[in-house]
């Protein structure tokens, strides 16, 4: 009896025991994955704070639609215009490159590429986002611009948003195809068929079954690679330059929010001022951008996910 | 007979379709030809200006307005010191968060909602994380430009990245082996560190190397953090002000001098070699584990 009773003690411990430590562990994983979410909070805490000390300073409505962005100089103005334009001009001409380029190598890999070639093709293209973008930066400068691009453009400045663009573009080719390549290997085989059965080529079903049957997913790419542009930040900083002029030419250096952010870094922004506030105000702006894009990016690949 | 009912122009049209037809996988291949030929001539450029100048002093020199002698000792101390803690706080991090995910609340509905919010922090531009931990780690919470503000910096920016691998390499362990281990009465937890951690661990190492490699060459958030392109001094402590060698190369590429463009390709070298041996280091690594694996399951 008393042995049995012992036994029954120590199981009763021994159960407690792994009860509280699967308890702590669970714990511990549970609070590790609600980092990310608190990450989440102190960006969007942080970069607000900050902006409404800078929003007591400017109003919204200059910062909003004044064309002048002098921050760094003796006479501030406050006008994120220039700034903006020549963000979204960057990023269009790097969606310009990236989307063609993109989708033709997603209908490659899913509509002609055997399993051997996917598997060649795949990597050589996720390098193109495995490249750091200082080292694109410099080929932007000092190869692109020089050597391809003024032979053909004489007036071109040695900084200018087209070749800012265009490495973007390169970069950010890998997301355009790698979301539109599963957007195309998700519509259904029966939908390819029954195109074969009515007599069409290869080429018929790629390009009017399976290219507009993924469209959705192909858009949805283009607007996540749309706000990855947006937000490169090296590239624009070395080849584009640090103008803040409101100006259409693409021929010309001009800053994006994301250079003027690396350039007040590096400068001289004591903690405080409205140099450095100014940091936050613009990081805000980004953030609820790219924010909203890549909301409607997902949104539109969780739509069509549903569709098939 | 029946051949006739075709005109001569719609032959001619069926004629081009079927070129068409033929080229355009073709067509389509001029695409990645591009990419080729963009990374085949970023590696051209660089190797041709710089090779001739790569050498130790590159390594071992500290910066120095003599380009002839100007080296990036700092940068690469920087970047092992903040990316290698980096390592330390993410890699754990995100195997911790692929657990909950996977295996205590798969499918639940405060697990969609945190899945999405890692999603979305993959969506936020890396320079922002930078902003953002000058603002909050540097100045509120007092831990200064320092190493450490930018380890923890780095840890966040890879943590979506390494936490999504993290969760495939849990989610492609086979349910079969959880079902045999809860039916044989084990605890959550034993699931997962006698069954599902020890097969997944691999590619999730993997994951983690990837994390790496992407915050060896980020520029943009530590760019923020450190405010430094170029320093004298080694870091030697966690409130070291440190460099990373990304922003020693932005440094010598802002330059206008012909000796600091070579200086500068010469560094993209050593970078990108780096890179090339952590990423064949993670393909080595998942090769070798699968062929490993793939015997254990059977």
């Amino acid at each position: 009896m008393v042995t049995v009773t012992t036994n029954v003690e120590r199981l009763k411990k021994s159960t407690d025991r792994r009860r509280y430590t699967d308890r702590t562990f669970y714990t511990v994983f549970l609070l590790s994955t609600l980092v990310s979410t608190a990450a989440l909070i102190i960006i969007f805490a942080t970069l607000s704070l900050e902006s409404f000390e800078f929003f007591t300073h400017v109003s919204m409505a200059e910062f909003l639609t004044s064309t002048r962005w002098t921050v760094l100089f003796a006479e501030k103005h406050f006008g994120v215009l220039p700034l903006l334009n020549a963000t979204i001009l960057t990023s269009l001409i790097a969606i310009a490159v990236a989307a063609p380029l993109g989708v033709m190598i997603a209908l490659l890999l899913s509509e002609y590429a055997s399993v051997n070639i996917r598997s060649v093709i795949k990597p050589v293209v996720e390098t193109l986002a495995g490249i750091p973008t200082v080292v694109y930066g410099y080929f932007a400068l000092y190869f692109v611009t020089p050597n391809l691009l003024r032979p053909l453009w004489e007036g071109l400045q040695l900084h200018n948003a087209l070749a800012v663009g265009l490495m973007i573009g390169v970069l950010i080719i890998p997301i355009v195809a790698s979301i539109s390549d599963d957007a195309m290997s998700a519509v259904p085989a029966d939908l390819r068929l029954a195109a074969y059965a009515v007599g069409s080529r290869k080429s018929d079903v790629a390009l009017r079954v399976v290219l507009p049957a993924a469209l959705s997913g192909v858009s949805a790419s283009i607007i996540l690679a749309f706000a990855r542009a947006m937000g490169e930040t090296m590239i624009a900083a070395i080849a584009g330059g640090f103008r803040s002029i409101l100006t259409f030419n693409i021929g010309e250096s001009m800053e994006t929010m994301t250079a003027y952010i690396a350039q007040v870094a590096t400068g001289d922004a004591p903690h405080g001022t409205i140099e450095y506030q100014s940091l936050f105000a613009v990081g805000l702006f980004l953030l609820l951008i790219t924010a909203a894009l890549n909301y409607i990016g997902i949104k539109v690949v969780k739509r069509w996910a549903i569709k098939y | 007979m029946g051949h006739q009912v075709l005109t001569g122009a719609e032959r001619r049209h069926v004629g081009l379709r079927k070129i068409f037809d033929r080229v355009l996988p073709i067509i389509l291949s001029v695409a990645v030809f591009v990419a080729v030929a963009t990374v085949a001539s970023l590696l051209l450029t660089v190797i041709i200006t710089g090779g001739h100048r790569l050498s130790w002093n590159l390594i071992l020199n500290y910066p120095s307005a003599n380009p002839e002698d100007a080296g990036m000792r700092s940068a690469i101390l920087g970047s092992i010191f903040t990316v290698g803690l980096s390592a330390l706080i993410c890699i754990p991090l995100s195997i911790a968060t692929a657990i909950y995910l996977v295996e205590y609340s798969r499918g639940g509905r405060l697990s969609s909602i945190l899945s999405y919010n890692i999603a979305n922090l993959a969506g936020v531009p890396s320079v922002i994380f930078g902003v953002v931990a000058l603002g909050f780690l540097a100045y509120w919470l007092g831990m200064g430009r320092t190493v450490i503000t930018g380890a923890f910096t780095l840890a966040i920016l890879t943590l979506p990245l390494v936490t999504v691998t993290s969760v495939e390499a849990l989610k492609a362990v086979p349910d079969d082996l959880r079902f045999g281990a809860y039916a044989l009465g084990a605890t959550t937890l034993q699931v997962v560190r006698r069954v599902t951690l020890p097969r997944a661990l691999p590619m999730m190492l993997t994951g983690g190397i990837l994390g790496i490699s992407r915050a060896l060459g980020e520029a943009a958030p530590i760019l923020v953090v450190s405010g430094l392109l170029f320093i004298r001094e080694d870091p030697t402590s966690l409130f070291s002000k440190f460099t990373v060698m990304p922003l020693q190369l932005y440094n010598w590429i802002s330059r206008p001098q012909p000796a600091f463009i070579e200086l500068s390709s010469a560094g993209i070298i050593v970078l990108l070699l780096i890179l090339l041996a952590l990423n064949g280091a993670a393909i080595g690594l998942r090769q070798y584990l699968i062929r490993r694996m793939g015997q254990n399951w059977r």
